[in-house]
């Protein structure tokens, strides 16, 4: 079996919603160079909806891959759905990871998860949704 | 285009190789150890192939045996010296800080044995320095172990020197030649090697097959018990025909290393001209004492696997020393060593030419990694930091 599934591989190879957006409501970065990761996830938010979603990522293919996915599946969504988003459902939409590469649908987790801190804390008139 | 770089990983068997292996696996099927014909015939492959192995390197047929490769014959050396040293009280061993795992494990598990390890520092070269080495000997060392070449960026080692210095402080000797056989004139008696390490595959001969060196009067230690094969110090049923293609197959090695050199260090040397063009990249280890066929560079910004799997996806199969290679949380050691900081040592490329390589082929490489490298760069958060000025670059 190969170590990634073709899934990983396509998300890894043609990275969806890569780069930054600069009006950026919200913007969480995750991980350290030390450990070889590092997730930057930007996002516009619209009357609590993520209208966009951009990353940008140094690390593996499964870290390419995990923001990606976890950047599909936010965009669109409301802030409130995207607060309840794990990273077993970044790792399961991705057909699976390797048990050493699950850290990488954590940090895209938490990469959201921070993007939405630094929303609520630049909206201290908005309510957060948990 | 489809380019295999990665002959420090494992090597492709050669046409000699594989000649040389068949007869063995079928018509020739007996076991060494039997009395008739058959057994007979194998027992003689066996013993030609000792003593032209020992021939490629200087040594007497006697003091070769049969291992299962080189991380065998590292433990083997190793645990035997340590054993050897005790029986005299000497509890102290020397070794590196780049050597490969088979050695660094072992001297793991001597240190919770109660081993007292050194382990030395290289410089930025990747270079062990002889006066550090003969600094570090005590009356109690038992076993300097030192890699001849190594596997990650490529550096030699000071080997006949060190050997020099082991012999005037009646020190043992040892050293993982596994990259080296093959590809460097290797000569036992005039470096003054008392154990040598080599490895089958990584000179076309076929895997889960090495050697071990171990010159008169060092005594070793059996790691596997059971029947007198390899007279008594490596039981079980000689793999006959791995033996016999291992032979073959350094045989060829050494007779076209010279040529093969001459080669690989021209097309190394293009390779490494063309990568360092690469803004903030740089190449890990020594220009020149270094294996003619290994490149090792750190791009800044970058991770390793991400650059192995795009490139591979354009027909080249390389390595890195990036964590998320190995499997493990930090990158490479031998990086780490050479003191590359883990965010760089995370973005590192091994590629190991074969004897085959051409210019075209070294050409095709430097600008897939190139554009690998920029393509990579351009959505990475440490690299944008890095040109904003919020990150120093290293490199």
């Amino acid at each position: 079996m190969a170590l990634y599934s073709e899934k990983v591989m396509d998300h890894f190879r043609n990275p969806r919603n890569v780069g930054v957006i600069e009006d950026a409501d919200g913007v969480g970065e995750v991980g350290n160079a030390k450990c070889g990761d590092i997730m930057k996830m930007y996002l516009k938010i619209e009357d609590g909806i993520i209208t966009d979603a951009k990353f940008e990522t140094f690390g593996c293919g499964s870290a390419i891959a995990s923001s990606s996915m976890a950047t599909e599946l936010i965009k669109g969504r409301p802030v409130s759905e995207a607060l309840q988003l794990t990273n077993k459902a970044v790792a399961e939409a991705l057909d699976g990871l390797p048990a050493h590469k699950i850290h990488c649908s954590v940090l895209a987790e938490e990469a959201i998860k921070n993007a939405l801190d630094d929303y609520y804390a630049r909206h201290p008139d908005i309510a957060r949704e948990e | 285009m489809i380019i295999y770089a990665d002959n420090a990983a494992t090597t492709p068997m050669s046409e000699a190789a594989i000649r040389a292996m068949t007869p063995y696996l079928r018509e020739c099927c007996g076991n060494p150890s039997s009395l008739y014909a058959l057994g007979q015939a194998a027992r003689e492959a066996l013993d030609s192939a000792r003593e032209r192995i020992a021939r490629c390197i200087n040594a007497e047929p006697r003091s070769i045996i049969f291992t299962s490769g080189g991380s065998e014959s590292d433990n083997q050396a190793i645990l035997s010296a340590a054993a050897n040293g005790k029986a005299k009280g000497k509890t102290h061993v020397i070794t590196t800080s780049i050597e490969h795992h088979a050695v660094l494990h072992t001297a793991k598990k001597l240190q919770k044995q109660g081993f007292d390890v050194t382990y030395l520092p290289v410089g930025e070269n990747g270079i062990v320095d002889i006066n550090e080495l003969e600094k570090a000997i005590r009356p109690d060392t038992c076993l300097v172990s030192v890699m001849t070449a190594n596997n990650e960026i490529g550096t030699i080692q000071p080997v006949a020197q060190i050997g020099e210095l082991c012999k005037e402080r009646g020190v043992c000797f040892h050293t993982d030649a596994v990259q080296a056989v093959g590809h460097l004139p290797v000569d036992v008696a005039a470096q003054k090697i008392d154990m040598l390490s080599a490895s089958a595959h990584k000179f076309h001969g076929p895997k889960g097959v090495g050697f071990l060196y171990a010159a008169r009067g060092v005594k070793l230690v059996p790691l596997i018990e059971g029947g007198a094969q390899e007279r008594n110090l490596r039981a079980g049923t000689e793999n006959v025909a791995g033996i016999a293609a291992m032979a073959a197959a350094l045989e060829e090695s050494v007779a076209n290393m010279h040529k093969n050199a001459k080669k690989l260090t021209r097309l190394r040397d293009k390779l490494i001209r063309g990568l360092s063009l690469i803004p903030h990249s740089a190449l890990n280890g020594d220009a020149e004492k270094r294996l003619p066929s290994n490149v090792n560079f750190c791009f800044e910004g970058i991770e390793g696997e991400s650059l192995l799997l795009l490139l591979d996806d354009k027909g080249i199969s390389a390595s890195s020393g990036s964590a998320c290679t190995s499997g493990s949380l930090d990158p490479s050691h031998v990086l780490l060593a050479i003191g590359r900081p883990h965010a760089v040592a995370h973005g590192s490329l091994r590629l190991s030419l074969g004897e085959d390589a051409n210019d075209e082929e070294v050409e095709y490489i430097i600008s897939a990694v190139s554009e690998v490298v920029a393509y990579l760069r351009g959505f990475s958060p440490v690299w944008r930091d890095l040109n904003s000025g919020k990150g120093k670059f290293i490199l």
